[in-house]
């Protein structure tokens, strides 16, 4: 027997109460906070900056790896390209697919997708008097491949191709190496589509200077309409390339087009493409996870070392509480409550202040000067540091410290569900 | 009719492989509405008597029936929930809780209880006024004498509508005039509630005010008296 119940006023409904006290707690927890102002702001500020320094470099990071897709992207592959089959295990002539509107309609047909243009691609050897060299040759639609890659700006000489044109242009490299210049003639052998001979004499038009140095030096664009003459490939594509506006638009634009495109074609991401460049992003990302990695457990351990503060000053509190009747979980509670208000007014104050300051940064980024500029431009970048806004660089950090502040949370949750109330009152 | 009854009670502590019988086969036993003083010499028993008395230490041997609850077979959580409805706590350096107002600390339990926020007020509004501390209502601890701490720490003791109140040396920290009031205050609470007082003391002016004093020496009663 306890006491009778005629002894105790009528509670009211435990729903109201339930919310009364859970409202209580949290009063009391947020009051507990601001105890010892100081440390708590030093706190919240170390959380803060952590939070700033990480954000900040995971948005230079992911703005950096933007730009880089989008510049694979124009470069060549496009965002997605259709091919037959068997193509791209065999890049052979033999492995294109006859052009047909009904699948350029069917890729269209699909509102996610900006464009589509057509590439033939084969290999042959480019001659000029007693100098050969290989050379990737593509037939592309002048208009829809320049509105993709842009190759008229990287004209270094002469004019970009037209329509139906009979000439080509020529990576500045491998005309050096032909000593080859504009109005000059070059000379292509190769095997066309099922063996046929395919041997021809070309005007030039044109010469680049291609970001890739190795597309610098082997370079040939032709139009389409003679690429598949010279190939006796008629009517004939080994790609149809197609862009989207954006990478994560692309993922969904991709899984709509692997459903309705099948046999006898196969539709693939640029990542399945160009592996070597997700991968190059994974490793720099692995990195960047590493460096703030590291930043995160600096400030674990300063949040850490407040709650365990906290904790030593309160004991004989505590003991009170539990005295007087408080159950310890509901203890805990309130604590639980202390270290996750630390970590939440750290993650906004963080976010709130990194975002302004990342979109600034965003629309201007920062350029970059003497050598690293020039580095950066032989390898086809715009000499900038650029910056993203994307919701994953906000999103990132708010999970990392909360994840780290209920993890923090655990020690003051086991230790007050351990207190023994008398020795907590001789503290 | 007992409220407390205490049967052959033991506490020993082991500090430095030395045995220290800090409470050596106590019997006792408390009415309804006794205010009682329990004196003796430091390292008497007085604390660890109180402790075992509020639940907060458990003996080695013996029993403690409050209502006759046995204190030794509830669970931890059912112990503290005893407390919060029997037990009234007065300790000696007041400990409220720093971040809440005066009302706010002597509500505390009461929200433990899950009282409405009407009856809280009430009841909490008419304990200050009884210690009398109305009109401080709204002030934190820190904003407060000790003698005025001490006062919010037996209205407190007091909200719960308690069966009894352990006071652990009251007036050990206050002044001569705080420590009057106080007595003054307990005593009226004492007659008008009826609620039970024990305390352990060393204070003379509290052993004045006692209608009962328990005098322990190493750890057993060697005088119980009442006063007419």
């Amino acid at each position: 027997m306890i006491i009778p119940a005629s002894n105790y006023p009528k509670y009211p409904g435990k729903r109201k109460v339930k919310y009364q006290n859970m409202g209580t707690n949290i009063k009391l927890a947020w009051r507990n906070l601001w105890r010892n102002k100081r440390r708590t702001i030093i706190t919240v500020a170390s959380i803060f900056f952590g939070v700033l320094l990480s954000a900040y470099m995971t948005s230079m990071q992911e703005g950096s790896y933007t730009k880089m897709v989008d510049i694979v992207v124009k470069f060549y592959s496009g965002y997605m390209q259709v091919h037959q089959e068997d193509y791209w295990e065999n890049k052979s002539i033999n492995n294109t697919f006859e052009y047909k509107q009904d699948l350029v309609d069917q890729i269209l047909a699909d509102k996610d997708i900006d464009f589509v243009i057509p590439r033939l691609e084969s290999y042959g050897l480019a001659s000029s008097q007693e100098l050969t060299k290989g050379a990737m040759i593509f037939g592309i639609d002048p208009k829809g491949e320049n509105h993709l890659t842009k190759i008229s700006d990287k004209l270094s000489a002469g004019n970009y191709l037209q329509k139906k044109d009979d000439g080509v242009i020529l990576g500045q490299g491998l005309a050096n190496y032909l000593r080859l210049n504009v109005n000059d003639t070059l000379v292509i052998i190769s095997q066309g589509y099922h063996g046929i001979s395919a041997a021809d004499k070309f005007p030039i038009r044109g010469i680049i200077k291609h970001v890739s140095p190795e597309l610098n030096k082997s370079i040939v664009y032709m139009s389409l309409h003679k690429c598949q003459e010279f190939f006796s490939a008629e009517n004939r594509l080994s790609s149809l390339v197609i862009n989207v506006a954006n990478n994560k638009i692309m993922k969904r634009a991709l899984r709509h087009l692997k459903r309705k495109i099948k046999h006898p074609y196969s539709v693939m991401s640029w990542e399945e493409m160009q592996p070597e460049v997700v991968q190059q992003i994974e490793g720099d990302r692995a990195g960047g996870v590493i460096m703030k990695a590291i930043l995160y457990i600096v400030i674990a351990f300063g949040i850490l070392g407040t709650i365990m503060m906290m904790m030593m000053e309160r004991r004989r509190e505590f003991g009170v509480m539990i005295a007087v009747g408080m159950q310890k979980r509901k203890l805990a509670s309130i604590v639980f409550f202390e270290t996750l208000f630390i970590g939440l007014l750290g993650i906004l104050s963080g976010l709130v202040v990194s975002y302004p300051i990342l979109l600034l940064q965003s629309a201007n980024p920062i350029p970059l000067t003497g050598q690293a500029a020039q580095l950066m431009e032989e390898f086809g970048f715009e000499p900038y540091m650029f910056f993203s806004t994307a919701w994953v660089v906000f999103r990132q950090q708010a999970i990392s410290v909360s994840i780290i502040t209920l993890i923090i949370a655990i020690y003051p949750v086991i230790s007050i569900l351990r207190i023994k109330e008398i020795k907590a009152l001789r503290a | 009719m007992n409220i407390i009854e205490i049967t052959h009670l033991h506490k020993t502590y082991n500090e430095s492989e030395v045995k220290v019988h800090a409470v050596n086969g106590v019997n006792l036993n408390f009415e309804a509405g006794e205010f009682a003083a329990i004196v003796g010499p430091s390292g008497s028993g007085k604390t660890t008597l109180l402790n075992l008395l509020g639940g907060l230490d458990s003996p080695n041997d013996g029993k403690i029936l409050i209502d006759k609850t046995d204190l030794s077979e509830l669970k931890s959580s059912d112990l503290i929930k005893f407390r919060m409805k029997n037990i009234g706590f007065v300790f000696q350096s007041y400990n409220l809780i720093p971040v809440l107002t005066a009302q706010e600390n002597v509500e505390f339990i009461m929200h433990l209880q899950n009282r409405s926020k009407q009856e809280r007020e009430e009841r909490s509004m008419e304990l200050l006024r009884a210690v009398g501390l109305d009109g401080r209502e709204n002030s934190r601890p820190n904003k407060l004498s000790g003698g005025q701490q001490q006062r919010v720490a037996v209205a407190r003791a007091l909200a719960s509508k308690p069966k009894f109140v352990l006071a652990d040396e009251p007036t050990a920290n206050l002044d001569s005039k705080s420590t009057e009031q106080l007595l003054s205050i307990m005593e009226e609470l004492n007659r008008k509630e009826n609620i039970t007082f024990i305390f352990s003391t060393h204070d003379q002016r509290v052993v004045n005010k006692a209608r009962r004093v328990i005098t322990l020496e190493d750890g057993k009663v060697i005088s119980d008296e009442r006063k007419r």
